[in-house]
């Protein structure tokens, strides 16, 4: 197969960028997204050119390192899968194809492809987790979690940090990756004591990066390689209105 | 031989009480000067994470590394399958002494009696932390957690969060460890890659980093430094580890004087999707949980190229469930593998390449329905679907092993710690628990228990003795060992050459697996020491490297990796050439029984091998640490 593309090159953050095109051949239909430009890459090599920069590491849908935007969709135009799960057979021979990095204020480019999201461990930091320090957990059956409740708490943990959905959303927003560990862990009783300061963390911490707010477009949820529903934002903003409310949330804010 | 004694530290008692004892004696750092202490921890995995999270709540000053852009990314995140722990929740007769035995003869008596008890005996701690810090294990209508047995285990011990519990695992570790930063404890430092270790007074002092986005090369100082930066598989160039993961920070200790314990004991996994064609750039694991589920098969007839299910049922050879009736297609991992490889040696082997055998789930949506098994297995199902375009619902699985983990690591004592003082090894990174071949559902129970529970307090008995002494990375080790980093990037740039990185690492991939790889005889082992040799050489004179040394380099990143790929792999081949015996997932051809089972030597090779380096590879000296077996006596594995 023969692949046209057109591909976003930076040199760094301060630096002007813009679309350089390249043809790459001999590309099988079971190879990656990723393996292709690996391809495309050794030949930059070979001519001693500069390789161009993108992220990856597991190259199997769970490590959230890759995430490319593909004729415009974050993670290109298969549903439900990562930039390294999709393979060249999803394009026709021949065809033309757009590689940019995630686009958005908050997510800085570094290089090329690559792009500082940061910004999300910083919203984790903020309050993504319950705070148990190691040692001064009780037995792990002393709570009994009905099974429907565990099953939604982890397709909302499912989430693989990758951005794709602030990148995918015209706000930039970054609703759907906070409201997935909001969700995750407000559902789950042992999260419940910390419950009202985390929704309102992270949901500053979210803001203060920069990040857009959610209107509602549902592209975040089209985009997801995890199909995290936009339920969750649903229930971040109830347990955002329910912890403004109280006594609990208004210490947070404090 | 050597004159070099390695002492494993192990504590004096009965071993159901060593662990007890040593917490009760060793020395502690009273908490209003934990915080004058700094400790390095390099990885965010779950050995690293849980590490530096613990020794952060502990109050400890952490600096924390890793290569990815986010913590949350280490290859931990990829496991898939569960993680083992003796709770006995299923009253099937499981116990701490169980998964001890389990673990021992699973890693076909190769690893430390002391050790292996201690990780059976904190099994069950590690799943009370993961489940308090709100990890969504599998659970029963009632409420509680659910359990599945797993490969080599007749116990139902494992607990599983769908096919992602290494990622919700991870996660936990990954958010108590944001809490500590958000704490102030852990100061995190992400992209940035370990290149060197800074010894001073033969204590670990210090380390040298690239910072991976402007090229830096920058220097931290501390009062200790853990490695948790995993194992070395990528070594075979394809492997189920992440395309960044290295040997790096581990090679670059043992070439600091940290001794190298069992190099070539690698475990080839045998649930991974087979070779698909060039330019492939890793292989993609299929949890072994499968195999609850999934029946083995080749066709009986060499070369059958029917599709499968025009194959009729008497004319399929369910390989394992013949071979070994009692544990059938759940065997240890080192067994499937080889049995599966001897069917394709043999030309039964299916799919376009004959590399593949199949798993087939026919049966068990026949007896469970088709919703239970995609409950069970959905996500795993669906990432077969993406890859191979076919439905495993409807046609069976092909799968063929790949490289997938390396039990063999620094040497480690008792306490973690490598034979340089002051510096810890943790999980994959050391060689400790699983002996000659890994468990299923036992990586991640390592990893947890070294940095949740035993490093934190084996580190204390240490710096108790060593007090902070306002070192500071002016002293000139630092200095120095920065400009050896230094001369290495400016080498490995100036070479110019002809081939690629990824050639190199292509050539090395082939030569391991070739000679190093699940079958090895002392021929195949002399030739790969000696065309590895030839490769490294060429390496430094032809190696092309673009771009430039402060900068955003990716080629860069990887020359080096694969230069210490091409010193690592020639370690392998010498520790294999060097133990004449088949033992887990080591098989000597020359030492196997009659019917094709690994032969183990107990009256010369009952030991561990620990490699010292010399200033060359080929000068390394093999030391031994002799293994004793009081409790779990040494008896030749059978899974008939």
């Amino acid at each position: 197969m023969k692949f046209h593309l057109k591909i976003w090159r930076q040199a760094g953050p301060d630096q002007p960028g813009r679309f350089e095109e390249y043809t790459v051949d001999n590309i099988v239909p079971e190879m990656s997204f990723l393996e292709m430009l690996d391809q495309l890459n050794e030949e930059l090599i070979r001519e001693g050119k500069e390789p161009i920069a993108f992220e990856s590491d597991c190259r199997e849908g769970i490590c959230g390192a890759c995430g490319l935007v593909i004729n415009g969709m974050a993670h290109g135009p298969k549903r439900g899968c990562t930039t390294c799960e999709l393979r060249m057979r999803e394009f026709p021979d021949g065809a033309h194809i757009t590689v940019e990095p995630f686009r958005a204020d908050a997510f800085p480019v570094i290089k090329d492809l690559v792009v500082d999201r940061s910004a999300l461990d910083r919203i984790i930091a903020a309050g993504g987790y319950i705070s148990v320090n190691t040692g001064s957990a009780p037995d792990a059956n002393a709570i009994p979690i009905p099974k429907d409740i565990a099953e939604e708490a982890m397709d909302a943990a499912a989430c693989i940090g990758c951005g794709a959905c602030v990148a995918a959303c015209p706000n930039a927003s970054a609703a759907l990756f906070t409201a997935a560990k909001v969700s995750h862990l407000a559902l789950l009783p042992q999260g419940h004591p910390e419950r009202e300061r985390r929704v309102i963390r992270m949901v500053d911490q979210m803001d203060a990066e920069g990040f857009g707010s959610c209107s509602n477009h549902g592209e975040c949820e089209a985009a997801c390689p995890k199909g995290i529903s936009i339920v969750n934002i649903a229930r971040m903003r109830r347990e955002y209105i329910r912890a403004s409310t109280s006594k609990a949330g208004a210490r947070a804010v404090l | 031989m050597s004159q070099v004694v390695l002492d494993a530290k192990i504590p004096k008692g009965p071993i159901q009480d060593k662990w007890s004892n040593h917490k009760a004696s060793v020395k502690l750092v009273s908490p209003a000067n934990k915080r004058k202490y700094t400790i390095i921890v390099v990885g965010t995995g779950l050995a690293g994470a849980s590490a530096a999270a613990t020794l952060g709540e502990l109050g400890y000053n952490v600096l924390n590394f890793c290569i990815q852009d986010s913590p949350r990314r280490a290859h931990s995140v990829a496991a898939q399958g569960g993680i083992n722990a003796a709770k006995n929740y299923q009253n099937d007769g499981d116990s701490v002494w169980r998964l001890f035995h389990d673990t021992i003869k699973g890693g076909d008596y190769r690893a430390r009696e002391a050790n292996v008890y201690r990780l059976a005996e904190l099994s069950v701690n590690i799943i009370d932390q993961a489940v308090a810090q709100g990890v969504p294990f599998a659970r029963e209508y009632g409420g509680t957690l659910a359990n599945r047995s797993f490969g080599g285990a007749q116990v139902s011990r494992t607990f599983y969060a769908r096919g992602q519990t290494g990622q919700q695992l991870l996660l936990g570790a990954y958010s108590a460890l944001m809490r500590q930063v958000a704490a102030g404890t852990v100061k995190l430092y992400p992209r940035r890659e370990m290149l060197d270790l800074v010894i001073i007074d033969g204590r670990a002092r210090g380390i040298v980093c690239r910072n991976l986005v402007t090229g830096e090369l920058e220097t931290y100082a501390g009062d200790a430094v853990v490695l948790a930066t995993g194992g070395y598989s990528t070594v075979f160039y394809l492997s189920t580890n992440a395309v960044n993961s290295n040997a790096t920070a581990i090679w670059r200790a043992f070439k600091k004087g940290a001794f190298f314990g069992n190099p070539c004991f690698t475990q080839i996994h045998p649930t991974c999707l087979p070779e698909a064609g060039a330019g492939q750039s890793k292989l993609t694991l299929m949890s072994e949980s499968l195999r609850n589920d999934g029946r083995v098969w080749v066709p009986k007839k060499k070369g059958d190229t029917r599709p499968p299910h025009e194959i009729p049922e008497s004319e399929r050879d369910y390989f394992l469930e013949r071979r070994y009736p009692a544990f059938g297609n759940l065997v240890p991992r080192d067994i499937a593998s080889r049995a599966a490889k001897a069917v394709c040696d043999e030309g039964y082997g299916v799919g376009p390449t004959g590399r593949a055998v199949y798993l087939d789930f026919a049966d068990a949506i026949k007896r469970l329905g088709v919703d239970v098994i995609r409950e069970r297995y959905g996500n795993l199902f669906d990432m077969y679907r993406e890859i191979t375009g076919e439905d495993p619902y409807k046609t069976p699985m092909r799968i063929y092993p790949a490289p997938h983990y390396t039990m063999g690591g620094l040497w480690v004592d008792y306490n973690l710690m490598t034979t340089i003082p002051g510096l810890y090894a943790l999980g994959e990174a050391n060689f400790s628990d699983h002996g000659a071949n890994r468990l299923g559902a036992s990586a991640l129970m390592q990893g947890l228990a070294d940095g949740y529970f035993i490093l934190p307090v084996t580190i204390g008995d240490f710096l108790a003795d060593h007090r902070p002494d306002g070192l500071t990375t002016d002293h000139p080790a630092f200095a120095a060992a920065v400009r050896e980093v230094n001369d290495q990037i400016k080498r490995l740039l100036s070479i110019r050459g002809k081939k690629t990185v990824r050639q190199f690492h292509w050539e090395l991939g082939r030569i391991m697996w070739d000679y190093v790889g699940m079958s090895r005889n002392a021929q195949g082992l002399q030739k790969a020491i000696s065309d590895i040799q030839a490769l490294r050489e060429e390496f430094w004179r032809d190696v092309k490297v673009v771009g430039e040394a402060n900068d955003y380099n990716k080629d860069l990143e990887y020359a080096g990796r694969v230069a210490d790929f091409l010193e690592l792999g020639e370690l392998m081949a010498m520790d294999a050439l060097d133990r004449e015996e088949s033992c887990g997932g080591h098989f000597r051809e020359e030492y196997q029984t009659p019917d094709g089972e690994a032969l183990r030597r107990d009256d010369l090779f009952s030991h561990v091998s620990v490699w010292e380096y010399k200033g060359e590879i080929k000068d390394s000296v093999r030391h031994k640490e002799p293994l004793v077996f009081e409790y779990a006596k040494p008896s030749q594995r059978s899974y008939k």
